[in-house]
């Protein structure tokens, strides 16, 4: 009678209301007497406000009030919006209050909230603020941070927000013993994720009550709602956090930005609730940037191609203030810049210099995208220099799965070193070169073919998933004859927790998938919540709803063995019903209800434990380590600069499958957003520092027309060791090697090193000039 | 120095998913958002309220358009489908039963403007194409699907006995 949703590919239970337009967004909730926000921002990179004045706003028609540093002050100061995780001594000099106090460090930042009757007059008003500024110099580049003519911070005398620097094993040994060294500066572009769904928030205060409820918190809402508890003064149990349908977050979406305390302060202040919904302007200069960074990375090696070790500086550009990530993106950055290969001795040095843009958060694999685009890179510049086949390169040094689990070393900061948890990463790679037919396509690689120019990329790569906070938890509660509810801690942003959490209530507990209805997104339903991001919403909630399941399952059988007065291991529960192992009639002894009856707080049966409930928090301070290959064939169009992608495989193991429909549909998503990243998108600015990407005509998404058919193979050789279901995370890997892959296969293509993304056709254009002058 | 708004209404007359509605609507409104706040058909997104995402996608007068680029003044006498309009009571679309059946959607948040663009696209080409597929919805961002799945979806429609019209 075994069960088997896990592992099934089944269609999403929550399709239907999106289907037919019944979603509830958070621009969908609509409140009585509610008021509309808009945010005054800064059009300077670098400016001391020399006033604020704010009185032709207030007398403007509709307008319900105007908030500035001011009126805030009392409230928040000395407590600027926190870091959220891996914070490290010094960094903290550098963070955000919700709106400028004297000075402003990029275009885009708040200076004051408008509310009015309607988002149109709110916006109307915004013309009624008048802001002197003084300019002052911009700094643009970590170039210029670095040389520190012009100070973000003065009273701190330095841009340099953080540095770690450290290595492991024996680095000048290694360079000392090499037949080959190259060194290579690379650098990755600024740009983001860009959900289709822009953030904002509604507020509404109770003052009678004095309970404070906000929709459109996401992502992390426990750890927000303890920072608004903190910058508002309120006990955290007077704030409800509700989330609605989330179109989207990809790392960006969630984070406690300054509009997460202002419209709820504004909601209390003028007793009304408001609303505050971004337009795209907005999120293309106020939601955090991600990518930007530049790399010296200095290889050694054998002639033979056997890596022996590695040196880099990374330089990460971490914009006008250190935001809730800290500095964990350029950490990561050079935490597995390693990446799948051998390298037992790596040195690295990471500055996290303040710039005059936005700041700087995730996107997803945050840190793997670039590393692997550099390390890539170099190991097929290597490749080129050595003669050898840079496949056969990547297969002599990566780590064989005989060596798993691998201990790679304390790479962070903090103080623990990271293990590889398990994986055949050769196999891996061999898989995705035999789904592309790289034996033959190889042949086509540089060569000029039908007015374009053809080339063959290859990458390979690991990220570390399912950690970020150490647990996840989940209630599992029978309800009713045919009804189980399941209470998660995470919230969900589109990926499809409703129906894969399900999956794995239903096989742990034992009944129909029909009967389970998963609840999510309101901080009342748990006490504690780590969030959705690092890939762990499967490792740790799924493991955690599994082990809540199982828990509650044993109680089922305990109470029915009692009143059936037999040895529990003489029940068995499946499908909803208690049936007896021996002698089996294979009928059942007792439905799900009478169960339910029996463990009710009147009833003799219950031992004790009113109702049939469960909670289980799985605890996890370890990382697991999915891990894949892409292969990509295109061809470039030396006339206009465009890149064709004929033929894309992506090999990738994340351990069991709960659902392979929904794992293939977030692979093949991230990958797509991967292409777009790498081949359009760029948050480009002046050298004033004025933001040039304002909308989706200079900032340009991936369409049909651009992503190309993706040949997916989803392999399960290395289940996670360290955690019950086998899983590893799966949401972000997609994304990770496509900068390198797609950058490899245009260096082939060309014959020209790709040092720089994007490779929009603008550059590629310039590719293309070097070619010619070469 | 700014002046106060002054709004200015006309009254509007028009028809929605084969509903009639009468309103006074401020001229500078879009029909997004008329159809949104005033209608409660909050099922049609913006996603960037300038004409580039597509998830505003609803069809006037039998065309696809995106409402967030029209004013709702605009749209007195028209005869306007939204995506609420597409399913009959419970039975859902093809179309809609294709983009499940082919996990066509994630967030959801595009949904609405990709069924209503691929409904057009398929009343003016009843069978496409996969190339002619992703041309029509060229216009279209999705974040989460890589739109293999929702090229899928169509052709799928498109191979099924005559799409019902909206509304019918």
């Amino acid at each position: 009678m075994a069960q088997t949703y896990i592992g099934a590919p089944i269609r999403r239970e929550e399709d239907r209301r999106f289907l037919t337009g019944q979603g509830q967004f958070v621009d969908d909730v609509k409140l009585p007497n509610m008021l509309h926000a808009a945010i005054l921002r800064s059009p300077h990179p670098h400016a001391r406000i020399l006033s604020i004045d704010a009185t032709a706003a207030l007398e403007m028609d509709g307008v319900a009030g105007v908030i500035t540093f001011q009126d805030i002050k009392d409230t928040v100061v000395p407590r600027p919006i926190p870091i959220r995780m891996r914070t490290y001594v010094g960094i903290e000099r550098f963070l955000q209050y919700p709106l400028a106090e004297d000075k402003v460090r990029y275009v885009g930042e708040p200076v004051a909230l408008v509310v009015a009757e309607t988002r149109y007059l709110a916006e109307d008003a915004l013309d009624g603020v008048e802001v002197s500024y003084d300019p002052l110099p911009p700094v643009v580049n970590v170039w210029q941070s670095m040389q520190e003519d012009s100070l973000l911070f003065e009273e701190h005398g330095t841009n340099l927000a953080y540095e770690f620097a450290s290595s492991i094993g024996d680095v000048d040994q290694a360079f000392r013993e090499a037949d080959y060294t190259h060194k290579e500066e690379f650098r990755c572009h600024r740009h983001t994720a860009n959900p289709l769904e822009t953030r904002g928030l509604v507020a509404s205060y109770a003052s009678g009550r004095q309970e404070l409820t906000v929709w459109g918190e996401t992502k992390v809402p426990h750890f927000n709602r303890g920072v608004l508890a903190s910058l508002l003064q309120m006990p955290e149990h007077r704030i409800h956090f509700i989330e609605p349908d989330v179109g989207g977050g990809f790392g960006v979406r969630g984070e406690f930005y300054p509009e997460n305390f202002l419209v709820p302060f504004a909601a209390i202040k003028l007793g009304r609730p408001v609303k505050w919904i971004e337009d795209r302007l907005e999120h293309l200069i106020s939601a955090n940037h991600s990518r930007e960074h530049v790399c010296e990375l200095e290889v050694a090696a054998k002639k033979d191609g056997t890596i022996l070790g590695m040196r880099t500086k990374i330089y990460g550009a971490l914009g006008g203030y250190v935001r809730t990530h800290g500095a964990s993106v350029p950490v990561s950055t050079a935490a597995m810049l390693t990446g799948p290969y051998l390298i037992p001795n790596y040195e690295w040095d990471v500055k996290c210099l303040l710039t005059n843009k936005v700041g700087m958060g995730t996107f997803s694999a945050p840190g793997r995208y670039e590393s692997c685009f550099f390390r890539e890179r170099m190991l097929d510049m290597m490749a080129e220099d050595l003669k050898i086949d840079p496949t056969q390169l990547r297969l002599k040094n990566l780590i064989p799965p005989t060596a798993m689990p691998y201990e790679l070393g304390r790479t962070r900061p903090e103080d623990y070193s990271l293990t590889y948890d398990s994986g055949d990463y050769p196999a891996v790679l061999k898989k995705a070169l035999e789904v592309i037919d790289y034996e033959n396509l190889k042949l086509t690689g540089g060569q000029y073919k039908d007015g374009r120019f053809h080339g063959v990329g290859v990458a390979s790569f690991v990220k570390s998933t399912g950690t970020g906070t150490p647990y996840e938890g989940a209630r599992v509660v029978v309800t009713g004859p045919d009804q189980v509810a399941v209470y998660l801690g995470i919230s969900t942003l589109g990926q499809g927790h409703e129906t894969v959490m399900a999956q794995i209530c239903a096989d742990g507990l034992g009944v129909p998938m029909e009967y389970v209805a998963v609840y999510h997104g309101d901080t009342d339903l748990m006490p504690f919540g780590g969030g959705t991001f690092a890939s762990r919403g499967t490792t740790l909630a799924g493991n955690a709803v599994y082990g809540a399941a199982q828990r509650l399952r044993e109680k089922i059988l305990r109470i029915s063995a009692g009143y059936l007065d037999v040895d529990p291991n003489d029940v068995e529960f499946a499908q909803g019903h208690v049936y007896r192992k021996t002698p089996s009639s294979g009928e059942p002894e007792l439905d799900l209800n009478q169960v339910l009856e029996l463990a009710g707080p009147a009833s003799k049966y219950n031992q004790g434990e009113m109702g049939l409930e469960s909670t289980h928090y799985f605890h996890s301070s370890q990382e697991c380590y999915p891990c894949g290959a892409h292969a990509v064939h295109l061809a470039v169009d030396p006339e206009t600069g465009q890149i064709e992608i004929l033929k894309y495989a992506i090999a990738e193991d994340v351990g069991h499958v709960i659902n392979p429909l929904l794992l293939t549909g977030q692979v093949v998503g991230a990958a797509a957003q991967g292409v777009g990243a790498t081949i359009l998108e760029e948050l480009v600015y002046d050298d004033e520092g004025q933001p040039l990407a304002g909308s989706f005509m200079d900032y340009l998404l991936p369409t049909s027309l651009d992503i190309p058919a993706f040949d997916v193979a989803i392999l399960d050789l290395a289940p996670s060791p360290i955690n019950p279901l086998g899983v590893k995370g799966a949401g972000e890997i997609g994304i990770v090697a496509t900068g390198a892959a797609l950058s490899n296969a245009v260096s082939n293509a060309l014959g020209v090193q790709v040092t720089e993304l994007p490779l929009s056709p603008n550059k590629i254009k310039e590719l293309l000039g070097r070619k010619t002058q070469a | 120095m700014t002046s106060s708004y002054r709004a200015v209404t006309l009254p509007i007359k028009l028809t929605v998913n084969g509903k009639e509605y009468q309103s006074s609507v401020e001229v500078r409104k879009t029909l997004a958002d008329f159809l949104r706040d005033e209608l409660g058909l909050t099922g049609t997104h913006l996603g960037c309220e300038h004409g580039v995402c597509g998830a505003c996608t609803i069809l006037f007068n039998g065309d696809a358009v995106r409402s967030c680029l029209m004013l709702a003044v605009q749209a007195d006498g028209a005869n306007l489908t939204t995506v609420e309009g597409l399913a009959q009571e419970e039975e859902l679309h093809p179309l809609q039963q294709a983009f499940q059946e082919n996990h066509a959607l994630q967030c959801g948040f595009c949904t609405p403007g990709m069924l209503m663009t691929a409904y057009a696209f398929l009343q003016d080409t009843p069978s496409p194409t996969e190339e002619q597929v992703k041309e029509g919805i060229s216009g279209n961002i999705c974040r989460c699907t890589g739109y293999a799945p929702i090229i899928q979806a169509i052709l799928q429609t498109s191979k099924e006995p005559p799409v019902r019209k909206a509304g019918e």
